[in-house]
């Protein structure tokens, strides 16, 4: 191969030996020139393409991660960092039971498995948590990372950590779970490393306490963080306080709260005063300011408990049941393990990030979680005195502000500093410099008071859950469990049932938190917190039974303010099936957490029928009609009616709002206060398009939905996706989303929705759903869509979601000394 | 006879380079390195170094592909425009080390040709 350089011809010229040397060596040149290049561009991260050369290497890439079907698990691990011995029985479903001779190496074990089988997922969470995605995706995810950081979620993991660490028993776990995480890490070669981390081409770093404190504030945020403060306060420049009463009822008409109704509440001990000027600069306050919650987690993060009595069972023993509602995602938000130690034997749920079992049972109780949707986040509009944030106004003077200045760092491009302003309230999340509403020229600077920031040690309470033995052992654990306020479900083998609503929740006079607040003072601070007695619970009941689906806890008989955005028909449902049922078993159990009644549907539907106007109705529209008229009410996978039915209501709730809330964007009155609106007065006002000149009637409205929704519908049809299960495409997700679809599992054949028992929307539904049965030998069944194994290249990174889709349930194993020469253990590590 | 033997020295060679160096591309200077001691001509060494790697690659590819029963492969494929072709993931993987070592062979051949012109 000969080059001619053109720059180099005059020096040929004059120089006929260089020229000699050059074609001599000119091939070696180009060859290994284009070698280099070759190497240098397969070794390089070329915008999201990860380095080919190394990512196909089969000695070094994803090859590696393609584990042999019949990967042998056994292992023997010689370890610094354990006091003795432990041994971990791992079952064909690669559930790995663990046993110690001491809690702390319990704990070390535990993180060792969470690293070994999920650890890119941990990272990648708390990465997340901390406002630390820049780091890794580089500069489209600056804007998440800014919100994580003024929301204050490392604020609160510190605040976290230092009570986890003040306490021996948290310390010790903490500890030796972050020893297990790292001692894993320490033996990963960078072939070994998870397919995410050679797809995004970087390294894990060292696990650290706070890692665990800022995963637990991430879950708090997917549990609590979702309010309609900021909306409202739009909406509260449309309507007012009276109209929006009504648009955003408190107790809804259908209500079956958790705590039974009748119940008698003592007098409350704390009585917040509202501020004389609340009516006027509060209540009333006209403010055309567009504010745009960021990242709002999803509303629907709920999920169902219930617990049956002895006397209402078939056996005489008491059945728990529990199944959280998450986005779904692979790997799974959880990680199925059973941990016995000399103080504790507990089989579960664990989360990869924390130390102990989160969700399940040990040889005396079972217990479970349902979100509260209690309301522990309120914003405060702030003064500041100039454009610095150095200090505000409160109670009548200039306040210093802690100024706290963040450091982002983003790939490939140079760190980004933001300064953020930490107040009375708490951090000021939305200023000049990252404002609430990117549409106005208005400045608002709103501070967030969050419970999450309150200092706890959420730890300490599963740390006594998973060792509890009666309802006692229960009902002090739970204390300690402030952020964010759950319902919390007991069941135990002497024949309790208990359910509290646990937190350490604000004291709020009527209204209050309900939309943005004024900061310039302190008379619309909280006033106190509810005392822990006197939260809505239940214990052994008259009616055999307690539970919860995330509505409101208690009727209007509750002497506390208390604001949340509640559910209401999954609680409707299970109370009614709940109500009507005796000798109950646990077939009866697997039934109810797949039960696919459509209680709204079953309200509203005649409604539709009445009003339509058929004589207004095309031949297709017709068609629909008798679909929905014939539907059963159930939203199995197969039923066309659901679809219809779900698309017309969208269709008629987009009618009935859409004109009122052209100017109130991101929210809309809940899809329960359109039906009881509807139910109780079929002349409601809202039903008139204000956008016309005629005034609409209920029939107008429902005609004229139907017929919007008929096309889309007909086209579903011709492509034959009429069908509820194939309109919803259930469809679990990778972390890492529509990037990997290959990752995804999707088009799963299961049915349910919003507001039906069994929760299955599109990527959200029953994470983890389990059954425990009482008896002297505990029974457990239970299964969640996922695998044990976060790697995509396993078999079991997805083994148990097929199971999962058909209803079916996986027996637990809950292992005792005496098991351990069992056939059921497929492999054995021993740790040392 | 030599071609034979540059392609399966380069591919041995890299084979043990590939567990013992914590380099991915270190197979490329192994090949440089055979191509040199085992002289051919530019093309036929570039074909020695391109063969022995695609084997190589080819061969560890299918045996943990048929191991892992599939698994990986055609999701990977499926990430890539490979349409989810575990059998098209293989030949590209097979071509990607097979050029490297093909270019870094035909360097190691041309290398010892100038230093044999130049005496």
């Amino acid at each position: 191969m000969i080059l001619i350089n053109f720059i180099e011809l005059p020096v040929f010229y004059y120089f006929p030996g260089i020229f000699k040397t050059t074609m001599r060596i000119a091939p070696f040149l180009v060859s290994a020139i284009i070698t280099g290049v070759l190497i240098f561009v397969l070794d390089k991260k070329w915008g999201s393409i990860p380095p080919m050369g190394k990512f196909l290497s089969p000695q070094f890439g994803v090859w590696q991660n393609a584990e042999p079907a019949d990967q042998d698990f056994n292992a023997e691990i010689k370890l610094d960092g354990l006091k003795g011995k432990a041994e971990v029985f791992i079952d064909h479903r690669l559930v790995p039971h663990v046993f110690a001779g001491d809690d702390g190496d319990a704990c070390f074990v535990q993180g060792w498995l969470h690293a070994k089988f999920r650890l890119w997922q941990m990272e990648f969470q708390t990465h997340a948590a901390a406002g630390r995605v820049s780091e890794i995706i580089g500069e489209r995810a600056i804007n998440y990372d800014r919100a994580k950081r003024r929301l204050g979620m490392l604020y609160a993991a510190e605040n976290l950590l230092k009570e986890v660490e003040a306490n021996p028993l948290t310390k010790s776990a903490v500890d030796n779970y972050t020893a297990g995480v790292n001692a894993y890490i320490s033996t990963l070669k960078e072939s070994q490393l998870p397919i995410e981390y050679k797809l995004l081409a970087y390294k894990p770093e060292p696990w650290t306490n706070l890692k665990t404190a800022l995963f637990i504030k991430q879950m708090t945020e997917t549990l609590a963080g979702s309010v309609d403060d900021l909306p409202l306060s739009n909406a509260r420049s449309f309507f007012s306080d009276e109209e929006l009463k009504v648009l955003f009822p408190q107790i809804p008409d259908s209500l079956s709260p958790i705590v039974p109704g009748g119940t008698v509440f003592p007098t409350p001990s704390i009585v917040p005063v509202k501020p004389a000027t609340a009516d006027s600069v509060y209540l009333e306050k006209k403010d055309t300011v567009h504010y745009a919650d960021l990242y709002r987690p999803n509303a629907d993060n709920g999920s169902n408990n219930w617990a049956v009595a002895g006397r209402k069972t078939h056996s005489g023993a008491p059945i728990l049941c529990n199944d959280p509602h998450l986005e779904l995602s692979l790997p799974s938000i959880w990680y199925e393990m059973q941990m016995s130690t000399p103080t504790m034997n507990a089989y579960g749920v664990s989360f990869p990030g924390i130390p102990g079992i989160v969700i399940g049972f040990n040889d005396s109780i079972a217990f479970g979680f349902t979100n509260s949707q209690r309301d522990v986040r309120d914003y405060y509009e702030i003064r500041f005195k100039d454009d610095s944030k150095k200090q505000y106004w409160f109670d009548s003077a200039w306040k210093d502000s802690r100024i706290k200045i963040d450091t982002i760092k983003v790939r490939g491009k140079a760190p980004i500093y933001d300064t953020i302003a930490y107040t009375v309230f708490g951090p000021v999340m939305y200023d000049k410099s990252f404002p609430a509403d990117t549409n106005s020229l208005k400045e608002k600077n709103l501070a967030v008071r969050w419970a999450a920031h309150d200092a706890s040690n959420e730890l300490l309470m599963w740390y006594y859950l998973d060792r509890a033995k009666n309802y006692e052992d229960y009902y002090h654990a739970i204390q300690h469990f402030t952020c964010p306020a759950q319902n919390m479900i007991f069941a135990s083998a002497k024949g309790d049932i208990a359910i509290w609503q646990q937190g350490r929740l604000p004291a709020l006079w009527e209204r209050q938190g309900i939309y943005i607040m004024p900061g310039f003072d302190s008379s619309y601070m909280w006033q106190g917190f509810i005392p822990r007695d006197e939260n809505p619970h239940a214990i052994n009941p008259e009616r055999g039974f307690v539970s919860s689906a995330n509505q409101r806890p208690a009727d209007s008989a509750y002497p506390y303010f208390i604001p949340g955005t509640y559910d209401l028909y999954r609680g409707y449902t299970i109370n009614k099936k709940l109500s009507e049922m005796q000798g109950v078993t646990v077939e009866d159990m697997m039934n109810l957490q797949r039960e696919n009644f459509n209680a709204p549907a079953s309200m509203l539907r005649p409604l539709l029928i009445k009003y339509i106007e058929e004589s207004r109705l095309g031949e297709d529209e017709k068609k629909m009609l008798e679909l929905v008229t014939n539907w059963n009410l159930i939203n199995d996978f197969n039923e066309k009616g659901a679809t219809v039915y779900q698309t017309w209501f969208d269709s008629l709730e987009a009618f009935i709002w859409n004109d009122e809330f052209a100017n109130v964007p991101g929210i809309l009155p809940s899809e329960r206060t359109l039906v009881e609106a509807l139910l109780r007065d079929s002349a409601f006002k809202y039903v008139d398009n204000i956008s016309t000149p005629q005034k609409e009637t209920i029939a107008d409205a429902v005609t004229v939905a139907l017929q919007r929704a008929v096309p889309e519908l007909v086209k579903m049809e011709k492509e034959n996706k009429l069908e509820w299960g194939k309109f919803k495409n259930t469809t679990i997700y990778h972390l890492m989303r529509n990037a990997v679809m290959p990752f995804a599992r999707t088009g799963l054949p299961i049915g349910g929705g919003k507001h039906i028992v069994n929760a299955t929307q599109h990527s959200h539904g029953p994470s983890w759903r389990m059954i425990v049965h009482m008896t002297d030998k505990i029974e457990a069944y239970a299964v969640y869509p996922g695998g044990q194994s976060g790697n995509p290249g396993s078999r079991y990174y997805d083994s148990f979601v097929d199971h999962w889709a058909a209803g079916k349930y996986y027996n637990l194993w809950f292992m005792h000394n005496g098991d351990k020469a069992d056939a059921g253990v497929k492999w054995k590590m021993t740790f040392e | 006879m030599k071609f034979f033997t540059a392609t399966v020295l380069t591919a041995l060679l890299s084979f043990v380079a590939g567990i013992y160096v914590p380099f991915w591309w270190f197979f490329a200077v192994v090949s440089f390195l055979v191509a040199v001691l085992v002289h051919q001509k530019g093309a036929k060494a570039f074909f020695s170094g391109f063969l022995g790697l695609f084997i190589l690659w080819g061969v560890l590819a299918f045996w943990i592909d048929v191991k892992n029963e599939g698994i990986l492969s055609s999701k990977i494929a499926g990430l890539l425009p490979l349409g989810g072709s575990s059998f098209l993931l293989i030949i590209v993987t097979g071509i990607a080390g097979g050029l490297v070592a093909g270019f870094a062979a035909t360097s190691g051949s041309y290398l010892r040709t100038s230093k044999l012109k130049s005496s």
